[in-house]
């Protein structure tokens, strides 16, 4: 096996065996990125010299026989995510010459333990979007089908993962923005629980919602970057004082028992492509198979939950994207010598037309007169939508379903038509409004070789569930195997 | 039609945005349709049922009122499209 095609659990073994140094295996994942990057278009910066300095730093570390699960470890993060001393531009033209003074909490949690951050990779501009395609700089294409998207908003990291131009990448979800380009690309991707990784420095587009978390070429590597992120930030005011775990720990415990919840709603959704639901319902089997009980739940409100994330979303987003006003960093459009016009200006052509769309819709829903029929409604039916889980969690532990109701569309098949876009998102939205953590895991392809996700649904701070579901499932499957023809 | 063209320029003044004639025209329409969407939420009957803002409550989250290190005025003026003595420079507000 090529280093650049390694799992992060097995690149740390011979890391800790000495059978490869750090510098060696980043060396060859900057060569595998030099290699296919204009073909899949992943990044938007790479960080050559400081990644293989970094690389050095960890060998010395582990020389010293300190080597932590990511010591040494070459992982690429979503652009929206700050790193101090390295432009973070959310791939927006109006942060385009940005270099953040400090790092997220989550970058210096990587570093002190040793991960080499190889770059930052391209997303959705302001991570607003299902394709990657409102980039303000490129197109990143999927590996499985250049002609296709990778999913978004996360798509450079996903694209990066499949295509073993990284070991691991860190993503944010909004909307179902690391579950759908994990399940579009063929990588395992988790959302936590809200509050349960710190969103300081990550860019905001919607508070309430957003989270990040890692997507991986497989479940332990995906549990091994968790516990590297995860957990209490005083920095964070929303981040929650729960308990951590180590969650590679009950990977291996079996699915006895586990009780399995179908939501019978999903099945009628319109648009949903048939092979889709067969590789869904076969999955569902294997991990019966494996002692888990299928339990039929209701999630009536699912129907509405394009709606009323349609309404919050861009609520806080309107009012998050206030700061980009041309005077503290960013472009400025010069030529205005009056303030308001400056800031229109600047604006107007700094944000690309999913932000200006995104930023008048919240604007509207939260003017006066409108601010009850539409934030007010939303955020009622939000309280619904998590009822409804936390109804089907009586009865189940775990809930399984599509990510998305199609595989990977063709570039620039939606990129006229936003309504459709958005419909796309109906399995995902529903876990950021209720906040709890969900997973995309492959589970098959389509007759046209498109990977196909498996979305796991789990209660509050039960992150443990998930990836025990998705590892016992990836164990009796070689989904996870398979690499794109690059 | 839930949104007119004008209604849209109105929302973008609010928003200091500056739609050109071409945007216009295509955001308005692509607006209208997405809040004719979101008209569904009124088949929704939420008569009593308390609004959601954050799906994991926390009150009030406390840290104790020590001074910090923080970043330094060079560091976080160094992204300012325009500075001038330690400032932020801005257009002329007042006449």
């Amino acid at each position: 096996m090529k280093l650049h095609e390694l799992t992060i659990e097995e690149a740390h073994r011979r890391l800790k065996q000495k059978e490869i140094s750090s510098f060696e295996l980043t060396r060859a994942v900057l060569d595998r990125i030099n290699a296919v990057e204009d073909s899949v278009d992943a990044f938007l910066t790479v960080s050559e010299n400081t990644a293989l300095e970094q690389a050095r730093a960890a060998d010395e570390k582990i020389a010293r026989g300190h080597c932590e699960s990511l010591a040494g470890i070459p992982l690429a993060v979503k652009d929206v995510i700050c790193t101090r001393g390295v432009e973070t531009t959310c791939a927006s033209k109006i942060l385009e010459n940005f270099i953040p003074p400090y790092s997220a909490t989550v970058i210096q949690k990587l570093q002190r333990r040793g991960a080499v951050i190889l770059g930052k990779t391209n997303m959705d501009e302001f991570a607003m979007g299902s394709s990657t395609e409102n980039s303000g700089f490129k197109n990143t294409r999927n590996p499985w089908d250049l002609a296709r998207v990778p999913g978004g908003s996360s798509g450079g990291s996903a694209a990066a993962v499949a295509a073993d131009m990284c070991l691991g990448a860190l993503g944010s979800d909004t909307g179902g923005s690391i579950r759908q380009p994990a399940s579009y690309c063929s990588t395992v991707g988790l959302k936590p629980t809200y509050g349960r990784v710190s969103r300081f420095g990550l860019v905001a587009f919607a508070s309430s919602l957003d989270q990040i978390g890692p997507l991986s070429k497989n479940v332990t590597d995906c549990a091994v970057m968790l516990n590297a992120v995860a957990g209490y930030d005083p920095a964070d005011s929303t981040s929650v004082p729960e308990d951590m775990h180590d969650y590679t720990a009950g990977l291996q415990k079996g699915l006895k028992g586990v009780r399995v919840g179908i939501p019978m709603e999903y099945s009628a959704t319109e648009g949903m492509d048939p092979e889709v639901a067969a590789a869904v319902d076969n999955a569902v089997k294997v991990i019966e198979d494996m002692g888990a009980e299928k339990i039929e739940v209701s999630l009536p409100h699912t129907e509405y939950a394009v709606a009323a994330y349609y309404v919050i979303a861009p609520s806080e987003a309107s009012s998050n994207l206030a700061r980009y006003d041309g005077v503290k960093y960013g472009v400025r459009e010069a030529d205005q010598n009056e303030l308001i016009q400056m800031y229109r200006r600047t604006r107007s052509r700094g944000f690309g037309p999913e932000v200006q769309r995104r930023i008048i819709i919240g604007t509207y829903c939260l003017s006066a007169g409108y601010y009850d029929a539409y934030y007010g409604k939303a955020s009622q039916v939000r309280t619904l939508i998590m009822q409804d889980f936390r109804k089907a969690f009586e009865t189940c532990d775990v809930v399984a379903c599509p990510v998305a109701p199609t595989p990977a569309f063709k570039i620039g098949e939606k990129v006229d038509d936003p309504l459709t876009m958005y419909l796309s998102d109906i399995f995902t939205l529903s876990a950021n409004l209720a906040g709890i953590p969900g997973m995309s895991v492959p589970c098959g392809f389509s007759k046209q070789g498109l990977p196909i996700g498996l979305q796991l649904l789990g209660k509050h701070f039960n992150e443990e569930m998930l990836l025990k579901v998705a590892y016992n499932f990836e164990q009796t499957t070689d989904f996870h195997k398979k690499k794109p023809g690059l | 039609m839930k949104i007119t063209k004008e209604e849209v320029l109105y929302v973008a003044r609010l928003a200091r945005l500056d739609l050109d004639a071409d945007s216009i025209d295509k955001f308005a329409g692509q607006i209208d349709e997405i809040l004719g969407y979101i008209e569904k939420l009124n088949q929704v009957d939420t008569e009593g049922i308390k609004p959601t803002s954050h799906a994991i409550s926390l009150t009030n989250a406390f840290r104790d009122d020590e001074p910090r290190q923080h970043l330094d005025r060079e560091r976080v003026l160094a992204n300012a499209p325009e500075s001038e003595e330690g400032s932020f420079v801005v257009p002329k507000v007042v006449g």
